[in-house]
């Protein structure tokens, strides 16, 4: 029995315990495969795992406290904090919740731009889970050339918006700017080249043997599994259940563009990787459809409504009402109606949804944080048991986890 | 002087100005009958269990029940009514206004397409039965409740703190707690690590990041005023050479009083 003293606590040490046959495993919270700060603890019978304890709460910031203190406005940029890989799609997510919340409705330009914004950010978690995912199964070739893909899409993110990490690049009514020039151009330049860097990425990976040995039969979730621990995203169509929020309740103007929706129907992790390639692709052919309707479009980017939305610059630069009018929204924030929505979009990792309660004060009476990473981390401690020890990192790496989003 | 009066019972922010005039517009709430498939599904709850209110609101049909019948009420609208998904299920803090917790669970229907919440209301100490043998995902959400608000819970399988530590003091997310965290919070490393008799050798954290205090000479060097490692900070004037005694082998002392600045290269 070890000695327990104030700065060793006996539950703090339980790594490599032995209790008669069982081993117990302390995995994480610093553990480069454990994507974040997860702490995993294992019983291990051999090389099986017979229980699995996700342990989580190392970066818990309190954002539903912090959002509860601050002005709708204010609270954005932190939604960049939860999906850091795609930090674009929880400001949507959070935009749209406040526009359905008060019942606006966004320019046309604005809405291509955000399905712009939206699908180059799902294009970057995928090239990013990829290379993570492939680097912890081992193989290192796959994450430079992902990882240089993945570089021109933050080039065209941080030409659009100035940032590459924590974008803020939508705003509640609307975005902040116009593309900038050559935007497009760059933009057709990229997906026109992708495709044949997924090929090259699938023409390393499909028939590789030992990536296949890894991921085939590894991780298998079955739809009853899938429906009650409220997987979603990737995690939920590889076990077979065509449910895309983007497809079934359409937002922007997500009805009007052609894409399919992947399936897999093999349940296991190789499955899930085809899924996300296959969803690359969709996401390249959104793109494609964009280009042209964002020509067609009319100047405006923001929604119309002084009670909520302030003036276009020039209007607040020339005009006294418009500055009174934003003053008072940068000083005390707009005013919800009274009311609560939930708005659910499709992030790239799952369904992210924003629970708002409004009491018509300029600060949110309940926000809820609904992410998909939480959910599935949940759901590892019944889809690591029986899986073999080296397999655990292989499912965590597949399962597609960001711990901004768990522990929020 | 008397101390300003501040509502404990919300110490959330609050706005600084309110317009005496001003009446905050309601999201409407329309008629559950506007709705085809809420109507019919509503209709089948209602043969069974006692409904306290319904309507939709932004699409989505919001009812509120007992909350004794939470269990029962789920489980008939997964297996009769195939709402398969629990997406999310959390409380909302009313504990100053009438001693409730407002209790929600989020469901979604892939097979209908349409989402839907089940409310009710709790007393502060009062129990909820766990869901979480017919949705798992209620498994997390409903730790993380009970973590957040203190939501007691009974029949979860494995009941614990999710996201703070085990020995946290109080409920996060409770209107009552402060967003920069009580006494307890803010001393919570120092009085596990070292005991409290330490907080005052310790002294409280710097919340501030960008503060620099000169005569820190632990943490913070003085430039042209360096001393040793925690000495007395002094304002005499430091001059060194950075040059070992007696000059380095190959490198010739360097003297920063013969160094010549040139108007021209030579």
């Amino acid at each position: 029995m070890q000695k327990v003293n104030r700065l060793k606590p006996f539950f703090e040490n339980i790594a490599f315990e032995r209790e008669d046959n069982h081993m117990i495993l302390n995995f994480g919270p610093q553990h480069p495969s454990s994507h974040g700060q997860l702490r995993l603890i294992l019983e291990l019978d051999g090389e099986k795992v017979s229980k699995a304890t996700p342990d989580i709460g190392y970066l818990h910031r309190g954002m539903e406290k912090m959002a509860e203190n601050m002005i709708y406005n204010e609270f954005l940029p932190t939604t960049d904090r939860m999906d850091y890989i795609a930090a674009s799609s929880n400001n949507y997510g959070f935009a749209l919740a406040v526009e359905k919340l008060i019942g606006l409705e966004v320019p046309r330009r604005a809405k291509v731009i955000r399905m712009l914004l939206l699908e180059l950010n799902r294009i970057t978690s995928h090239l990013f889970w990829l290379a993570t995912h492939a680097l912890d199964v081992g193989a290192m070739t796959i994450f430079l050339y992902t990882f240089r893909e993945r570089e021109y899409a933050l080039d065209l993110i941080e030409d659009y918006c100035g940032a590459r990490l924590t974008h803020s690049s939508v705003r509640i009514g609307g975005v902040p700017l116009d593309l900038p020039k050559g935007w497009l151009e760059n933009l057709n330049r990229y997906i026109n080249r992708l495709p044949h860097d997924i090929a090259d990425y699938e023409a390393l990976l499909d028939e590789n043997r030992i990536w296949k040995m890894r991921l085939e039969g590894v991780g298998v979730v079955t739809p009853e599994q899938a429906q009650s621990w409220g997987c979603s995203g990737p995690m939920l169509r590889g076990s077979g259940i065509a449910w895309d929020i983007r497809k079934e309740e359409p937002y922007e103007l997500y009805d009007e563009v052609e894409f399919d929706v992947p399936v897999s129907t093999t349940c296991d992790s190789y499955g899930r990787y085809k899924l996300h390639m296959e969803e690359m692709k969709q996401s390249i052919r959104i793109l494609k459809q964009l280009i042209p309707m964002y020509e067609e479009t009319s100047p405006e980017i923001m929604a119309h409504a002084p009670q909520y939305i302030s003036a276009p610059k020039e209007q607040i630069m020339t005009q006294n009402y418009a500055l009174m009018q934003h003053f008072v929204l940068v000083t005390q924030g707009m005013r919800p109606p009274v009311g609560e929505v939930y708005v659910a979009t499709e992030s790239p990792k799952g369904e992210l949804g924003f629970y708002i309660n409004s009491q018509g004060d300029p600060y949110p009476y309940r926000l809820k944080l609904r992410t998909p990473s939480f959910f599935h981390t949940a759901f590892l401690q019944e889809l690591l048991v029986g899986e073999y020890l080296a397999d655990v990192v292989a499912i965590i790496g597949n399962a597609n986890i960001v711990f901004g989003e768990i522990d929020r | 002087m008397m101390r300003v009066y501040s509502d404990k019972k919300n110490v959330q922010k609050k706005a600084y100005y309110n317009d005496r005039y001003f009446v905050a517009p309601e999201i409407p709430k329309e008629a559950v009958e506007s709705d085809e498939v809420f109507a019919k599904d509503l209709a089948m709850m209602q043969k069974k269990f006692s409904i306290q209110e319904a309507y939709i609101q932004r699409g989505q049909l919001v009812i509120y029940i007992e909350p004794k019948e939470n269990v029962a009420l789920l489980r008939y609208l997964k297996e009769e009514l195939s709402y398969n998904f629990l997406s999310e299920h959390s409380a909302i803090d009313w504990l100053a206004k009438s001693g409730e917790f407002e209790i929600f669970y989020q469901l979604l229907s892939t097979s209908k397409r349409k989402r839907l919440r089940v409310k009710c209301f709790i007393q502060e100490k009062e129990t909820l039965q766990s869901v979480s043998s017919i949705y798992k995902s209620a498994d997390w959400a409903e730790r993380e409740m009970y973590d957040m608000f203190g939501v007691i819970i009974s029949g979860h399988p494995y009941m614990k703190r999710l996201l703070m530590p085990d020995d946290w003091y109080d409920h996060p997310l409770r209107k009552t707690y402060p967003l920069q965290g009580d006494e307890v919070a803010q001393w919570y490393e120092i009085d596990k690590i070292f005991g409290k008799e330490y907080r005052e050798v310790i002294g409280p954290e710097e919340r501030d990041s960008a503060r620099v205090d000169v005569n820190d000479t632990y943490r913070f060097a003085h430039l042209h005023h360096e001393v040793p490692f925690g000495a007395e900070p002094s304002s005499e004037k430091t001059h060194t050479d950075y040059q070992e005694e007696g000059g380095v082998f190959i490198v010739k002392k360097l003297k920063k009083e013969d160094a010549k600045i040139v108007k021209e290269r030579p």
